[in-house]
């Protein structure tokens, strides 16, 4: 059985202690090391599994971004995946979510027409940037395909469905999508591998698709910052917790009454 | 300090640090603790095609030399050197083949190294031939098609997990040094058992055994080289692996600096970060700079050897006879006292630095459940094997006084 799976991933600050410009209100990204947003990892190696459990089947990487987004194409591709498209326009500049699920929505249906038909795309739950979770679902919203959030196990895929399995507040909820679907992952599904020398050298070398406005088809009235429906505001940095107090004592008893005598005095007691 | 990597030496570099972050640093106290081998972590390193970095194509390696088996060892020790041993014994076992195997010996055994599908091992040590090799007593005698072993060899890094090993046995008890032989030997042949498994201070994640041989019979084809070639064989073997230790210790002082720059800039007293004294700002600097010292002469002796030694293996490949031939016919150089050198002074470096980082430290630095002491614990094994810092300087010595020797010669044959 043959599946063609699509990963969408992003290129994001590997660190999640980015500093807010306090004076613009904007996240200052600068010059601070950059990689594949760490969930979508997860969503890479879920495609690999599935890959390498469906003898014929191939993975496609998509990136929506700037020209650097190159390099995280080519980190998947080094764990493995076949090919990849970097989605990168400057009218694809200031794309809100819809703006770039729009974008993605149209390179998965490209990917489906020129290569092979798409029977799964695959998504990070969110990236650790933007952090909305929202790509993923509103790009099968463009493609027309049902779609699922946050899914910690995929136990079954076959050429038709798909069964999912997420964690509820109030327990699993196991579903079965058919194909072609859209899924969201979640870190709980497997443990992304390593990449080998051997895979990281053929990547450096792979050719990668670069598709812009032209290629792709895109609307403009939904795409960058012009046909973005969602501003962002000023973003402003969380205070820092003060350290705790340490409370005194010998004993467990000693503690104990110096912790109720601060109580009292803090008029809690 | 950008030391100009290629770009797949760099990448070596990467896949090696990210392992050693994600994969090695989560496990490394179990394994201390446990003294068990790290076959996960292994798999992951075979996976990652570092096993095979300095080995030719031909047999399944990456291509590179010495320099890129360096590379890896320094950012897997970084994370634990134990760890990163048990991974890298194999190469103990792959250089004595690719420099004095035979083109048959070099298809049989490189391949199987190079991917990781088995780990190599390397002994030549017994009971009472230390630093002393000359006094091997475990023997191997020829009996037509085959010799039989018998005797008992210790401290074998990786013995039981190996599958393949080279290993010394007196051919010729009599001749002393020139007796002394080496084998390449299988695991499961009958007669070739394992003994005691040493309990140690240090690198407790990489298993070492006694290893016994009863009447196990060797085929002849596994001879390296030439009966009374096994002191050639292990020399030329050190030569080439000792840069390797060197840079075992190498990453084990970087990790232990790693982690103490990160503690004590974080750890306060007086009212405020012990980083901002300059006791321990001074303390950090030595260490600091002790590190890129032994770094930067490590790096340009074994890019200076690897220049000498992978044109000899390739031209022995292209000319299927053995490397160290091709040596001889390039007028190749041996490094002996450089290659030595690098292993004293980065083990020094990397016991100093380790001593220093725990005291940095202090109280948390010395507890198991802090990282720092394990750093000074694996740091001391690199003073000692593959031939203790004090042969190292006797060795180094005695070429100084040879070339002192034969530059006199020289000059007075010209006058």
């Amino acid at each position: 059985m043959a599946l063609h799976i699509v990963v969408c991933v992003k290129r994001t600050p590997a660190s999640t202690s980015v500093a807010v410009d306090s004076a613009t209100g904007k996240v200052r990204t600068e010059g601070l090391p950059h990689g594949m947003n760490p969930q979508d990892e997860y969503a890479v190696e879920e495609a690999l599994r599935i890959k390498e459990k469906n003898a014929g089947s191939r993975v496609s990487v998509l990136s929506a971004g700037g020209p650097e987004s190159d390099e995280v194409i080519r980190t998947a591709l080094a764990l493995g995946c076949d090919e990849g498209a970097l989605l990168s326009a400057p009218a694809f500049t200031g794309s809100d979510t819809l703006g770039t699920s729009h974008i993605l929505a149209k390179a998965v249906e490209k990917l489906g027409k020129e290569k092979a038909p798409v029977s799964l795309v695959l998504f990070g739950k969110q990236s650790n940037d933007g952090e909305s979770g929202l790509t993923a679902g509103e790009t099968a919203a463009w493609l027309g395909w049902p779609s699922v959030s946050f899914v910690r196990r995929l136990p079954a895929v076959t050429e038709s469905e798909v069964t999912a399995e997420r964690l509820m507040e109030d327990g699993i909820e196991t579903l079965k999508l058919k194909l072609p679907a859209v899924v969201s992952v979640t870190k709980e599904i497997n443990e992304p591998r390593l990449p080998s020398l051997r895979g990281k050298m053929a990547a450096k070398k792979a050719p990668v698709s670069k598709w812009g406005a032209a290629e792709l088809g895109t609307d403009a009235s939904v795409t960058g910052s012009a046909g973005a429906g969602i501003e962002w505001g000023r973003l402003s940095p969380v205070p820092s917790r003060p350290s705790g107090t340490l409370i005194p004592g010998e004993t467990p008893e000693e503690k104990a009454r110096n912790l109720a005598d601060k109580l009292k005095e803090a008029k809690l007691l | 300090m950008d030391y100009q990597l290629t770009e797949t030496q760099q990448a070596i570099v990467d896949i090696a640090r990210q392992i050693a972050v994600k994969k090695i640093k989560p496990v490394r106290e179990h394994y201390d603790e446990k003294e068990e081998f790290p076959w996960p972590v292994v798999d992951e390193i075979r996976k990652a095609d570092l096993l095979g970095v300095y080995l030719p194509e031909e047999y399944g390696g990456m291509g590179g030399g010495n320099f890129e088996l360096v590379l890896a060892a320094e950012q897997l020790s970084r994370a634990c050197g134990g760890i990163a041993l048990a991974a890298m014994t194999s190469s103990l076992c792959a250089l004595p083949i690719l420099l004095c195997g035979s083109d048959e010996q070099r298809r049989k055994y490189l391949p199987d190294l190079a991917s990781g599908k088995k780990i190599g091992a390397f002994c030549i040590t017994e009971p009472e031939a230390g630093s002393d090799a000359t006094a091997t007593k475990a023997t191997a005698v020829k009996d037509g098609d085959h010799y039989v072993a018998n005797g008992t060899k210790i401290f074998c890094s990786s013995g039981k997990e190996a599958e393949t090993y080279v290993i010394f046995f007196s051919t010729s008890p009599k001749r002393g040094a020139r007796g002394l032989s080496a084998f390449i030997v299988e695991k499961g042949w009958p007669g070739f058992e394992f003994g005691k498994k040493e309990t140690k201070m240090g690198i407790r994640a990489n298993s070492t055994y006694e290893l016994v041989f009863r009447d196990c019979r060797i085929p002849k084809e596994n001879l390296l080289r030439a009966e009374g070639y096994g002191l050639f064989v292990a020399q030329g073997t050190f030569d080439l692996s000792r840069p390797g230790v060197g840079a075992q210790a190498l990453g084990i002082a970087q990790g232990a600096l790693d982690e103490t720059l990160a503690y004590v800039r974080m750890r306060k007293q007086f009212g405020q970060s012990i980083s901002s004294f300059q006791g321990i700002q001074h303390m950090l600097a030595d260490c600091a700079t002790q590190i890129e010292a032994a770094r930067s002469f490590l790096y340009t002796v074994v890019r200076a050897m690897d220049r000498e030694f992978n044109p000899a293996v390739r031209k022995a490949i292209d000319e299927k006879t053995p490397v160290y031939e091709a040596m001889d016919k390039l007028g190749s150089r041996r490094w002996t006292k450089e290659s030595a050198m690098t292993k004293v002074f980065c083990s020094d470096t990397a016991m100093r630095v380790t001593t220093d980082c725990v005291q940095m430290c202090g109280g948390i630095g010395y507890m198991r459940d802090f990282p720092v002491e394990k750093f000074m614990r694996d740091a001391k094994i690199t003073q000692i094997y593959e031939g203790a810092n004090q042969i190292q300087r006797n060795e180094i010595a005695a070429m100084m006084i040879k070339e002192a020797a034969s530059a006199e010669k020289i000059a007075a044959g010209l006058a």
